[in-house]
């Protein structure tokens, strides 16, 4: 090949690469932005799990919500093992039933008499999987008397990592409740606001004032204590996030309101109206699709919000309430520090708050850099 | 700048007026509050038929909702929020020093938050992508992602088997026999714990901030300037880019304290400190209602003066922003 032609060529690949890259959509080059972003993959990765573990809970926990063992209350986690008393290796990993030693302390050794292996998949106590589909097939389980609490159990022997698994689905579900309850209303609120201007706007943005001007916490507390006591748990947890998205509509309107003022003058805007659509029309079906980046963001910073607000509410006893369970529930079981100095094992609810706050923190932060354009780097 | 802090102090009137609105609906809606006063002879004995009715003619429990309302209001003018049913005193005693205490938390742990956070923040912006930075940014992240009844809870655990500090309250039992140095000392011992359980939370997102803040100033022409004029790096840094990185700070101070007021009701009532979170949620638990309307008032007026404050220093500390 000659020279030229070579030149030729590799001009015309340069020009393919590139209008390949002109291709991609921003939603493309955001999300090729956003895998660069390690903790934000992380974090991700660790929200499919959370979830998915939440779907399957009742598969994946070893025991049922309510499931109690009333002698083996607060009971340390169960050991597993590989070598057993005599110094034997085993293949499968095996656990030795509890022996109460003192049951006022209490306390609880492990009675190596006899092992018992783990089992994975087996038939164990029927459920409804989703409330729904019957079944009795658990990821885990061990053969009686022995049993297997991977995190202990509560003051009524409950297992709290089959509680824990259970109670996802109220603090992982109840946020997206919020933010589906609550980001319609402070779209559309910030969205008249901005775009008619004027008293519409001053109004709205007066009240969302009053509204900010509480300690967001004092006021859901105060919302909260208004709900009647004869509730069932789940019309609780409903209103729960109506109080969540009551006072937390305010803070995405005012932004919303400020970029819907930076638009409302722009050309396809005024292409809107000028073909005759009617304002709600254009606000709905124009204007608020490009708040779509910031909404995003908003609403995967919203969601650990709501898991800390809830569980923080229930924590003190007035958030969700038995026989529904959330991580701040069980958490309150450490309220008194003699109990949890003792079983120190009651706190692990705390910790799936934070791993579970941190991962949409992380990727909270990582789509918010991924859809700035002045963060991206070519 | 008088000009400005005149205008924006007027402008508080209006607020205000909105903000008891919403302290008095949010208890109005309580089921059955129409025959509170009945429900209240029951559960608290100990208050006389003679206070009950002064109380009914005070704040017109018989009229319509906007007649009491605005007795309400007339009352809370004259600084008069009622009775607490459950203590039988004037809403005001309990409330004042109550009032302070959650106050003297949120500041001590503003200062601690600040004097930790600025330099780590200053630290990670100059030392960027360093293995240092990528460390502090991950620890930031996970202070902001503790709740601050957690990290309560985990201090509390600490301390239990270090027996190093008290772990509940605000003063030891025989605190009114020490000498003034005594309650000081004994009063900044009570406040270690609940200081740190508050701050911590406040040191991951000030961190960033001061680190994002002082990335971009370190980009600006003016950094080059003095970078091309030959100073000291130490000069450049200090003298020209955290001073400039450090003012919008002063805004986020602001939007920290009703943080702050909202993470201190967790603290308070998991360390038994005596503040204002503490006393809302016994108030809600018993249906003291006045005490409940006041502290609403009293914490959104603390935020309001707060985020005042933090206008005004931005204004005095800033040249570049001009309000008139």
């Amino acid at each position: 090949m000659s020279t030229a032609q070579e030149v030729a060529a590799a001009r015309l690949a340069a020009q393919r690469r590139a209008e390949a890259a002109r291709a991609r959509s921003p939603w493309q080059l955001a999300w090729r932005q956003l895998l660069r972003y390690r903790l934000a993959v992380a974090g991700g990765i660790a929200l499919v799990v959370l979830y998915a573990a939440m779907v399957l809970a009742e598969a994946l926990a070893p025991y049922g919500l309510d499931q109690s063992d009333r002698n083996l209350f607060y009971a340390p986690p169960t050991g597993i093992h590989w070598i057993d008393a005599r110094g034997r290796f085993h293949l499968r990993p095996f656990v030795y039933p509890y022996r109460v030693v003192d049951p006022s302390i209490p306390q609880y050794a492990p009675d190596t008499s006899r092992t018992y292996d783990v089992k994975f998949i087996v038939r164990g106590a029927p459920y409804r999987w989703l409330g729904v589909v019957p079944a009795d097939v658990h990821l885990l389980g061990v053969d009686a008397p022995a049993r297997l609490f991977l995190l202990g159990t509560d003051q009524f022997g409950r297992d709290l990592f089959s509680r824990l698994l259970y109670g996802s689905r109220v603090s992982l579900l109840l946020g997206v409740l919020v933010v589906v309850l609550s980001f319609p209303v402070g779209m559309v609120m910030g969205g008249v606001a901005g775009y008619y201007g004027g008293l519409v706007d001053n109004v709205l943005m007066r009240a969302v004032e009053v509204l900010a001007s509480f300690p967001q916490f004092y006021l859901i507390l105060a919302l909260t204590s208004v709900l009647p006591p004869t509730l069932t748990s789940p019309e609780r947890i409903v209103l729960l996030s109506a109080v969540f998205s009551l006072t937390g509509w305010g803070g995405l309107a005012r932004v919303i309101r400020g970029i819907v003022l930076g638009l409302r003058e722009l050309e396809f805007v005024l292409a809107a109206r000028a073909a005759g659509l009617k304002d709600f029309r254009v606000i709905v079906r124009h204007v608020l699709p490009s708040t779509a980046s910031y909404i995003i963001v908003a609403a995967t910073l919203t969601i650990p919000g709501v898991i800390l607000g809830e569980s923080g509410l229930s924590y003190l006893g007035i958030g969700v309430q038995e026989p529904s369970t959330s991580w701040g529930l069980q958490l309150a079981q450490a309220q008194s520090i003699e109990v949890f100095t003792q079983f120190p094992w009651l706190l692990m609810p705390g910790l799936a708050i934070v791993i579970a706050i941190l991962a949409f923190n992380f990727l909270g932060d990582g789509i918010r850099d991924a859809l700035d354009p002045r963060q991206r780097s070519t | 700048m008088i000009r400005y802090i005149l205008r924006r102090l007027l402008l508080l009137g209006p607020l205000l007026f909105g903000i008891t609105l919403v302290s008095w609906a949010a208890i109005q809606l309580v089921p059955g509050s129409g025959n509170y006063f009945q429900s209240l002879v029951l559960q608290y004995p100990q208050i006389s038929p003679q206070t009950i009715a002064a109380l009914k003619a005070q704040f017109g429990m018989d009229q319509p909702p906007w007649v009491q309302y605005f007795r309400w209001l007339w009352s809370i003018l004259h600084l008069d929020f009622g009775l607490s049913f459950a203590y039988n005193v004037p809403v005001t005693w309990l409330i004042g020093t109550r009032a302070l205490n959650t106050l003297l938390l949120s500041l001590t742990s503003l200062v601690v938050a600040w004097s930790v956070a600025l330099p780590l923040g200053i630290y990670s912006a100059v030392h960027q992508y360093s293995a240092v930075d990528g460390i502090l940014n991950t620890a930031a992240f996970v202070a902001i992602s503790i709740p601050s009844f957690f990290s309560a809870l985990l201090l509390l655990y600490a301390a239990y088997w270090s027996h190093l500090l008290p772990l509940q309250g605000l003063t030891s039992v025989d605190f009114d026999t020490y000498p003034w140095w005594a309650k000081v000392f004994d009063i900044a011992k009570h406040l270690v714990l609940p200081t740190i359980a508050l701050g911590l939370f406040s040191v991951g997102g000030l961190m960033r901030y001061m680190r994002n803040n002082l990335l971009e100033v370190l980009r600006s022409d003016y950094v080059k300037t003095a970078r091309a004029k030959g100073l000291a790096e130490r000069r450049v840094i200090y003298r020209h880019a955290v001073r400039n990185a450090i003012n919008p700070l002063v805004t986020f101070f602001g939007f920290e304290l009703g943080g702050l007021l909202s993470g201190a009701a967790f603290v308070e009532n998991i360390m038994g400190y005596p503040g204002l979170g503490r006393l809302i949620l016994e108030a809600l638990l018993k249906k003291d209602v006045f005490v409940v309307m006041a502290s609403l008032l009293l914490g959104s007026v603390m935020l309001i003066l707060g985020n005042l404050a933090a206008d005004i220093m931005l204004a005095a500390v800033d040249p570049r922003i001009r309000y008139d």
